[in-house]
């Protein structure tokens, strides 16, 4: 049991540290310009008090170790600044649409693990066979497909008859199935990106194992190809799988950001498309730091549960 | 039943360019080539043939294309009928002109892109790989510390910084995608600089340029050029969401993520217009990623 404390407590301070440089690459883009960030950002017809206003309100006086500092104690502390285009706290901003992303993304993950893992299974035990051909022909395709071309898609065939809405309108007093009805589409979306890729995945570690001569041990003792499959090659196939699900979990925290764009959701893609587009670099920032967070603890908890599924990691000489 | 009609029409579209274009490549090949092509899967013939049309169309965009690519010919919205094949946009643009044009743009701007990605990438990686030592060490570090945020996200966090037009996305999207290249490009060059001909050519005096461009490179070409076909992919997966989010390619250009974006509203009366462009960037990413299925498997040595 200490072996797996000490190997967590590692990865976690590795984590940190990766933390801790994503940061400082967020906070440090800006120094890449040349010039000026506030007359960059405000643009050439720009009088010298909203200039002066404006470097004052970033900090821009300071140097830079100093801002980074400030910075970074004050994001510790939930404190993201102020949003140039609306004046208001940008953790207020934020507070509301980080629920709403995560249930998303949450949602789509729901959907999207079992289903696929299921497809990979399936296609691993009979492959070669049509259903392996299709669903990986299917897996290919819809891994080329652009998430809003699978988006209008499902709202022309699903919303055009009228079954779910196209358009998510949800507020906080919105129950759990009214939310999970009016975020269907979404959701759908994302897990149809996503599938392919882990399904594909699943497929290739487990057929892999299949051979293996302990497989072929345990089906020539009469063992039946389903039993073989999720009682000797899943268990083994674990790491690779649970890394993969971990990668794409992290891949819909990026893809939400078209997805929200799509449906009209009140989540943090849109804010931070809307905030792209104003150049309101604070609060890109915020968000660009929030979304790489979740991108490096999801690895990191994939590597640490692939770890503690595979005995010969756990105990190694 | 306009799903299943899609479907038939979809599949015999498909069956008859793989089979017409496998035979017209077995046909055309140089003798000792011809095994590849008889062989060819019909997947891979098809991402072929449709790789050939789309270069075709960017090629002779303004011969093609019945107008000119900004010109606005009628009312908004037109439905398909002549001399609008598919219609009108938001603006009374023709449809067809734009998405023609769409093609040398959109195409055009990922491949740049694309190239730009592995000029810098793949000379950095294998320099790295031949100098090793802390240089090495060094890049490296960044290269996995830049990895760490997500590509989307780090592009919209450059985009706001040097602003959006065609130019810096070129640029943000292959610094960001160089990162990637650079791994591959490192980890294969690794393999090849511990070979005796490097050490020979060493020994011979050859600067390290020399070594890149001579030795290295054309033994690294068969991985990279596969990773070509897979990072072009999703460059312009890349490139058409950032025009889609209406922070890429700008009007008047013809652009197919923009496209979508502007016309989408007729989705909501079920017209499938704003799918056509959507679908013209699908169909490419699906042929590309036919033929480097294949390119793979094939080098890879596997056999069914």
């Amino acid at each position: 049991m200490i072996e797996i404390w000490r190997m967590i407590g590692q990865r976690l301070l590795l984590g940190l540290l990766t933390l801790f440089i994503v940061s400082v690459v967020i906070f440090g883009a800006t120094e890449l310009l040349p010039g000026d960030l506030a007359r960059e950002l405000l643009g050439q017809s720009a009088t010298e008090e909203t200039l002066a206003v404006l470097r004052e309100q970033l900090g821009l006086n300071d140097p830079a170790p100093l801002r980074y500092w400030n910075w970074l104690s004050g994001v510790l502390q939930g404190d993201f600044g102020v949003s140039m285009a609306t004046q208001r706290p940008i953790s207020d901003l934020i507070a509301a649409r980080l629920g709403n992303t995560l249930f998303l993304a949450l949602y789509a993950a729901a959907m999207s693990v079992p289903f696929s893992l299921l497809l990979g299974v399936l296609a691993a035990l009979w492959r070669n066979s049509v259903f392996d051909r299709v669903s990986n022909a299917g897996a290919l395709t819809s891994i080329s497909f652009p998430e809003f071309f699978v988006a209008y898609i499902l709202i022309l065939w699903l919303s055009q008859s009228g079954i779910f809405p196209s358009m998510v309108r949800i507020s906080s007093s919105t129950s759990l199935t009214d939310m999970l009805y009016s975020c269907f589409l979404p959701a759908l979306t994302l897990t149809l990106v996503v599938t392919a890729h882990m399904m594909r995945m699943t497929r290739a570690a487990i057929i892999n194992l299949l051979a293996s001569p302990y497989i072929e041990m345990s089906r020539l003792k009469g063992m039946s190809p389903l039993r073989v499959v999720l009682r000797h090659a899943v268990p083994n196939a674990l790491a690779p799988i649970i890394n993969v699900i971990a990668l794409n979990l992290a891949y819909l925290i990026t893809g939400v950001v078209v997805v929200e764009v799509v449906f009209v959701y009140p989540g943090l893609g849109q804010l931070m498309v809307d905030a792209v587009t104003n150049r309101d670099i604070a609060v890109v920032q915020a968000i660009a730091l929030i979304f790489a967070s979740a991108y490096v603890l999801l690895n990191l908890l994939a590597d640490v549960l692939s770890t503690i599924t595979n005995p010969r990691l756990m105990h190694r000489r | 039943m306009i799903a299943i009609y899609t479907l038939v029409v979809g599949l015999a579209l498909f069956f008859a360019l793989g089979w017409s274009s496998r035979f017209a490549m077995h046909a055309g090949a140089p003798a000792h080539n011809k095994p590849i092509f008889r062989d060819m899967p019909l997947t891979a013939s098809f991402g072929m043939a449709v790789i050939i049309i789309y270069v075709f169309v960017s090629i002779f965009a303004p011969v093609l294309a019945p107008f000119r690519e900004g010109e606005v010919v009628g009312s908004q919205y037109l439905p398909w009928a002549a001399p609008y094949y598919l219609g009108t946009d938001k603006l009374g643009r023709d449809m067809l002109t734009r998405l023609i044009y769409g093609a040398r743009n959109t195409v055009g701007i990922a491949f740049a892109t694309t190239m730009l990605a592995f000029v810098v990438g793949s000379i950095l990686g294998i320099w790295a790989a031949l100098v090793g030592g802390w240089l090495d060490q060094v890049a490296s570090r960044i290269v996995d510390a830049l990895m760490a945020i997500p590509a989307l996200i780090f592009s919209l966090l450059l985009l706001t910084i040097f602003g959006t037009s065609v130019l810096t996305l070129i640029l943000v999207i292959g610094a960001v995608d160089s990162t990637r290249v650079y791994r591959i490009a490192r980890s294969v060059a690794q393999g090849i600089v511990v070979m005796d001909y490097i050490e020979a050519a060493r020994l011979r005096g050859e600067s390290n340029w020399r070594l890149i461009r001579r030795e290295i490179l054309p033994n690294a070409m068969a991985p990279l050029v596969a990773e070509f076909g897979l990072r072009f992919c999703f460059v312009f997966l890349a490139i058409s969401a950032l025009s889609f989010l209406g922070l890429g390619i700008k009007p008047p250009t013809a652009d197919w993520g923009s496209m979508v974006r502007d016309n989408a509203t007729l989705i909501t009366f079920g017209d499938i217009t704003p799918l056509l462009p959507a679908g013209a960037i699908a169909l490419l990413t699906v042929a590309v990623n036919f033929v480097v299925d294949w390119q793979l498997h094939r080098a890879s040595g596997l056999k069914e």
